[in-house]
This record gives C-alpha cells, sequence and structure tokens, in this order.
C-alpha cells in the first residue's frame, strides 16, 4: 500500500522528467504519455480498491510522524479522485497523439501535462495544508504554460486574466494558511481537525474559513469570482482545454470540501450557509452565461460555472446524503465535461470554427460523431439513465429531506437551462442545415484517433448511468467518512480525537 | 563586457566558483549551504563565462543542455526517495551509510546527499536556462 | 514589534491591492509582487516573533534552548518566496508577449476573450 499510495503523485513525475530528458524525441513522449497515463490508471484503481477494502492509507513522508511531518492520505473522496485525473489525463494523452500539433508537441507539451498531473494528484492525496498550497501552484504554474504555449493572441490575452486571477487567489490562500498557523500552530489537516475542537479564537477561525472559501472561489469559480473562467478555457487547443475543464477548478472544489468538512464544520464555523447561497447564485449565473453565447466551448465553459455550483451544493446541504451528491456529481461532471470539450475540439479540427452560426449539418457529415455528443450532452442536462441525472437526483432527493425547496427549484430550473443550451448546440451544429457555402471540411487532419478517448469516455458516461447503485454506494462511503473525521483523524494521526 | 582582464581572470575565478559551489553542496546538511545555493553559486560561475566569453561557449563547457540538467537532477531527487524503500520505510525516509577510507574519519553518505545533488542540478539546470534565453533574447 | 508589522503588512496588501486596480500591466505585476511579500510578512509575523537561539538541539540535550525562534514559518516563508518568484518570472514574461501581441499595456483593451 505503501508504494501504492506514492505513485499517482511520482509516476507523473517519472514520466514528466523521462519526457523532458526525450525533449528532441516527440514520439517518445506521445508513447510515454499513452503507456504511463494508462498505467496510472491502473494504479490509481487499485488503490481505490485498496481503500476500499481496507480503509483510509497513511503514508508519513520521510517517516516524519504526524504532525511533524508531511502525510499523505488518501481516503475514498482522494482515493476517487485521483482515479478521475488518471482517466481524464490517460484521455488527454490519446487525444493529443491524435491532434498532432507538432509546434507545441516540440516545446514541452507531454512534460507540461505530466506536471499538471502530479500536482493535481498531490492535492489530492495531501494531508498537510501548507503542502495543498504547493500542489496547487505546480498545478497552476503548468497550467499557465500549457494556456500560453503556442503564443497566439487571444490565448495570450487569456493567460494574463487566468495568471493574475489565479496568483491573487494563492496570495489569499497564502495568508489564510500564515494566520491559521498562527492561531492553531500546526498545519496538519488531522491535527488541526483536532486543535480547531478546543479553540477558544472561533471569530479569527471564521476570517480564516471566510479567506479560504474566497480563495477556492476563485480556483473553483464560483459566484462572484468566476469571471476569469469562461474568458479563458475557451483559448488553448481542445486538448489543453479538456484538461483544464476535467480538472482544475474541480480540485478547488475538492479543497473546499476536504476543509469544510474536516476542519471549518458547520457547528465551529456558520459559513455552509453562504456555501448554500453561493452554490444557488453559482448555477443560475452559469446557465444564464451559457444561454447568451453562441460558440461551442464559451457555452460550455460557462456550463462549468453552472455545475460547480451543483457540486457545492452538497456542501452547503451538509448531510451524508447531499455529500455523496456531490462526489457523484463530481464523478459525472469530470468525465462528461473533459468529453464535451474534446467533442468541440473535433468540430473545431474538422470545420475550423466553433461558432454555431457557421457551422450545420453535422448530423449528416459525422453521424457518430453527434451521437457521441449526444451522450455527454443529455447527460450534462440530467436526463436518464445517464449519470447526471442521478447525480442531480441525489442532491434533490438530500434538499427534500433537510426541506429546502427554494434550492430544489433552482437546481431544477437550472437542469431545464442546461437542456436548453445543450439542444441549441444540437439544433445549430448538428441538426439544422449546412448553411451555404457549408464550412470547408478539412481532411489534412486525421480525427479517428481523436474519437477514442471520446468513446472511451462516453462509456463510462453510461457506465455510471446503468451501474448507479454501485457508484452510489461508492459515493456514500466515501462521503460517511466525511461526515466522521475521526476515521481520518485516527488514521493520520493514530489516536483517537 | 567581454575585456581580456575579464577572460583572463574568468578562467582562473570560475574554476574556484565551482568548487566552492561543490563545497557548498557538500557540508550544506549540518552547515549553512545545500544544493540550492551550491546549484546557485555554480551557476554563476556559467554566466561568468557566458558574459566574460559568449553564451555559446558557456553552453558547450556545461556538455549537457539546461533542460537535461534540470531532468537529471529531478530524477536524482526522485530517485534518492525510493531508496529507502526498498527496506520498507516510507518514501524520502533518509539511509545512511558510512564509509571509511584508512587514515580518514568515517564519512558518513546518505540519501539526503544525493538529493541535493539533485536540487543542485534543477537550480543550476533552470538558471541557466533562463540566463541562456534571457542573453540570446538580447543578442 | 508586532504592531509595527502588522502596519507594514496592511500597507503592502493596501499598495499591491491599490497597483492591481491601476489597469497598467506593469504597475499590476508591482501589486502582485508586493501583495506576496505581504503574505510572506503576514506568516513570519502571524507564526509568532521571538528573538531567540537557533532551534538546534544541543550535544547530549534532549530539548532545544528554552527560548528558540520557531523554524517552520521561515521555513514556509522560504518555499513561498521561491514560488511567488517562479510566477512572477513567469508572469512579466506572459504580459512582455501581451505587449508585444497586442500592442497595448491597458488592461481594459485585453477584452477581446471577454464574454
Amino acid at each position: 500500500m505503501n508504494g501504492l499510495l506514492i505513485a499517482p503523485v511520482l509516476l507523473p513525475l517519472l514520466l514528466g522528467i523521462l519526457s523532458l530528458l526525450l525533449w528532441h524525441h516527440v514520439r517518445a513522449q506521445r508513447v510515454i504519455a499513452v503507456a504511463g497515463t494508462g498505467l496510472l490508471t491502473l494504479l490509481s484503481l487499485r488503490l481505490l480498491i485498496g481503500i476500499y477494502r481496507h480503509g483510509i492509507q497513511v503514508v508519513h513522508l520521510g517517516n516524519w510522524e504526524a504532525p511533524f511531518g508531511i502525510s499523505l492520505a488518501a481516503d475514498l473522496l482522494g482515493a476517487i479522485m485521483v482515479v478521475l485525473a488518471s482517466i481524464t489525463g490517460f484521455a488527454i494523452a490519446l487525444y493529443s497523439v491524435g491532434a498532432n500539433e507538432r509546434q507545441r508537441e516540440c516545446f514541452g507539451y507531454y512534460p507540461l501535462v505530466h506536471i499538471l498531473i502530479m500536482g493535481v494528484n498531490g492535492a489530492f492525496l495531501t494531508g498537510d495544508i501548507f503542502n495543498l498550497y504547493v500542489w496547487f501552484e505546480v498545478m497552476l504554474m503548468s497550467s499557465f504554460v500549457l494556456l500560453a504555449l503556442g503564443g497566439e493572441k487571444p490565448q495570450i490575452e487569456g493567460g494574463v486574466k487566468y495568471m493574475a486571477l489565479n496568483f491573487f487567489s494563492s496570495v489569499i490562500f497564502l495568508t489564510a494558511v500564515g494566520l491559521l498557523y498562527g492561531v492553531m500552530g500546526t498545519l496538519n489537516l488531522a491535527d488541526l481537525a483536532v486543535k480547531v475542537r478546543g479553540t477558544e479564537s472561533t471569530g479569527m477561525l471564521v476570517v480564516i474559513g471566510c479567506l479560504f472559501l474566497a480563495s477556492f472561489g476563485i480556483k473553483a469559480a464560483i459566484f462572484p469570482l468566476f469571471f476569469w473562467l469562461p474568458a479563458s478555457y475557451h483559448t488553448p487547443p481542445p486538448a489543453v482545454s479538456g484538461l483544464f475543464a476535467g480538472l482544475l477548478t474541480k480540485v478547488g472544489v475538492y479543497a473546499m470540501i476536504r476543509l469544510f468538512t474536516l476542519i471549518f464544520t458547520p457547528d465551529l464555523v456558520h459559513l455552509h450557509g453562504l456555501i448554500l447561497g453561493l452554490a444557488a447564485l453559482t448555477m443560475v449565473t452559469g446557465v444564464l452565461g451559457a444561454a447568451a453565447q453562441f460558440e461551442f466551448r464559451r457555452i460550455l465553459s460557462f456550463h462549468i460555472v453552472s455545475q460547480i455550483g451543483y457540486m457545492i451544493l452538497g456542501l452547503g446541504l451538509f448531510t451524508p446524503l447531499a455529500l455523496a451528491g456531490s462526489i457523484f456529481y463530481l464523478m459525472h461532471h469530470i468525465i462528461v465535461k473533459t468529453n464535451l470539450f474534446l467533442i468541440a475540439g473535433i468540430v473545431h479540427y474538422r470545420f475550423g470554427t466553433g461558432e454555431l452560426k457557421s457551422l450545420g449539418g453535422l448530423y449528416k457529415t459525422a453521424p457518430w460523431l453527434s451521437l457521441l455528443f449526444l451522450i455527454p450532452a443529455l447527460s450534462l442536462a440530467g436526463i436518464p439513465p445517464l449519470s447526471g441525472f442521478f447525480a442531480k437526483l441525489l442532491l434533490v432527493m438530500a434538499a427534500v429531506d433537510i426541506h429546502a425547496w427554494g434550492m430544489i427549484a433552482t437546481a431544477l430550473g437550472v437542469s431545464l437551462l442546461t437542456l436548453y443550451s445543450m439542444t441549441k448546440i444540437w439544433n445549430e451544429a448538428f441538426w439544422k442545415d449546412a448553411p451555404t457555402p457549408p464550412p470547408p471540411a478539412r481532411t489534412d487532419q486525421s480525427t479517428i484517433l481523436m474519437m477514442i478517448p471520446v468513446i472511451l469516455l462516453a462509456t463510462i458516461t453510461v457506465v455510471i448511468g446503468f451501474g448507479a447503485g454501485p457508484v452510489f454506494r461508492l459515493a456514500l462511503a466515501a462521503a460517511n467518512q466525511l461526515m466522521n473525521p475521526s476515521d481520518y483523524i485516527h488514521a493520520v494521526l493514530g489516536v483517537s480525537p | 563586457m567581454s575585456t581580456l582582464i575579464l577572460r583572463t581572470a574568468t578562467r582562473y575565478v570560475a574554476p574556484l566558483m565551482l568548487l566552492f559551489s561543490i563545497y557548498l553542496l557538500l557540508v550544506g546538511h549540518s552547515y549553512p549551504g545545500g544544493g540550492f545555493v551550491g546549484g546557485l553559486a555554480a551557476s554563476s560561475a556559467f554566466a561568468l563565462y557566458a558574459l566574460a566569453y559568449d553564451v555559446d561557449t558557456a553552453r558547450k563547457l556545461m556538455h549537457l543542455s539546461p533542460v537535461s540538467l534540470s531532468a537529471i537532477g529531478l530524477l536524482l531527487s526522485a530517485l534518492s526517495g525510493l531508496i529507502g524503500m526498498v527496506h520498507g520505510a516510507p518514501y524520502l525516509t533518509g539511509q545512511w551509510t558510512s564509509l571509511d577510507l584508512p587514515g580518514f574519519d568515517p564519512i558518513k553518505i546518505g540519501t539526503p546527499l544525493l538529493f541535493d545533488l539533485g536540487v543542485y542540478l534543477v537550480v543550476l539546470g533552470v538558471t541557466m536556462g533562463i540566463l541562456f534565453a534571457l542573453a540570446e533574447e538580447e543578442g | 514589534m508586532e504592531l509595527l508589522m502588522a502596519i507594514v503588512v496592511g500597507l503592502l496588501y493596501g499598495g499591491g491591492l491599490f497597483l492591481m486596480q491601476r489597469r497598467n500591466l506593469v504597475k499590476f505585476i508591482i501589486g502582485l509582487a508586493m501583495l506576496s511579500h505581504g503574505a510572506n510578512l503576514l506568516i513570519f509575523t502571524a507564526g509568532g516573533l521571538t528573538r531567540g537561539a537557533p532551534p538546534l538541539i544541543g550535544e547530549g540535550e534532549t530539548l532545544p534552548p528554552a527560548l528558540h525562534a520557531d523554524p517552520l514559518p521561515q521555513a514556509l516563508i522560504l518555499t513561498a518566496i521561491v514560488i511567488s518568484f517562479a510566477v512572477l518570472a513567469f508572469a512579466l514574461v506572459l504580459f512582455l508577449r501581451a505587449y508585444q501581441t497586442t500592442g497595448t499595456d491597458d488592461l481594459d483593451d485585453l477584452r477581446s476573450t471577454d464574454t
């Protein structure tokens, strides 16, 4: 178990190093990327199974006991997220090979992707809050470069906004960590969870909680802080925006869930009501923003914002069922959203545009692609029996339990508007007759290879939908671990609180 | 910048700087120093060469490209953590052994030194990469 | 001493935020740098200011000297400085490229990707 727990961090690092050493051998880098991320997926699945069977696993790096050293601690939520990140990485690696963009691949594209995955996995597994900051920065640094790699004008402009806002959020994070250390004298998450129970400075805790909320809020793109996302996510090449859309904001959501279930619990800090309100506003503004857009990836970018609202809705409701709903939603969303961005990319590669007005008739020219678009699109809107339906169902059921009728109405209304957006894309890009003159179909680029990850992700979407029972049990087990932090604390510190 | 005086001086000073950087690297575990500072000192030696002669000379002196240097450094640091895992300890656990040379005090050698060596190479590679890029942009 | 540090931290945050509102790319970056310095100083202050001995355990002893400085905030700051150095270096290059490709250093003119 010891080796398996470190693997999601160490393997991408080694892959990144190998790719760096083979800087001029793009072909070798491609092989490493596909084989390596495939291996990573298998290892992280084994880790998840191991944790499901044997409980939370902890490694004290350098054999320095917690709370003095840095510990890696994987509970079910962390392991689930690692699996999802690995699958996304695998899909992106395949897609990048298919996209065949030499001018990027020659300038360190693959090493950056590996390091980004390392940062994401590290953030999911770490048990130390400053280490979380470091992983965030590892992830952000590589994402900055990936976003700007290629240096086209929109990319640079998007990059400026993305970088500025995320750097600002990191400063807030650092401020919060400093204040937290000043009040509590420790940085280990489990140790913090014990010490906040005995503290008298709850007023300070509220301030720190708000700072964390703002910082993760920027990273996760929740309501008043999301403007950077739709301004930057549609600018990089499709593989990169697929990777970002799938993973980066979700690391913010993960961090929020981790901190607000382990340390800033509702009995100490009354911020969950605020989170609930922000969730509703995030859902509504995101989906309304999408309704006003007419470009494939811009619509999808706004939908990320709206979907983030659902995920933190479960955190705000704060019942085991609601958290299970959030976790289910995370699983569903990462797969579906990555897939939609990849499909948007294929459309872009084939027809040279993502503007819905100049697209049309794809149903005739690319029937398989249309079918593959429908699966994640309908899943996103929450049509049964696809994964999104069950994710939303769980959240609504959790809201019914505590009579949060307003939230139910919001969630359902937003779901309807999501369906509207997806039908808009369907009608404009796939169904309506091709505009005259028809967009010139590009044949110089084979999109066959790029279809493989799309099919893979669509299959996972369907499997999550039809296997909703077992997936739900997994999510509920993860949520129960979050609601009872004593197991986590015991696993890390070795003593019961 | 590249006057005869500077060129001649560089030939004598740069090796001393490199030697000092290795000293910093080796004492780093117990005294002020370490891989980071050592790497900076070493990169200043190569930077001096780049100033006194030109970037190409400095590149040739380094033999390896900055990217490869940093990659090798990262690899050494990452692998130094794995050595402990062979003995069943967690990742990055330090492993120490003693080197007994006749006539000397025993020298303690451990994985932290390997880690530091990795840091040294990464810092050297990254710094030189940045400096070369800047110098070539200007030139 | 704490009061003085608190004022300095406040000034750094205030100055940084003010510069970030200025729309000029260069001022923006200086603002970011000031903010991160402010955060580092805040960690240092919040970790407790002690004028003490180094936290080293003497030979034959089991505890460090009674009045020793906390090494952790310094380690945190060192890490944060390196990270912010790297991010700011990248930001400088990015902003330079932004200036070269768009021909403007006014953030208000960078709105072609906005929605």
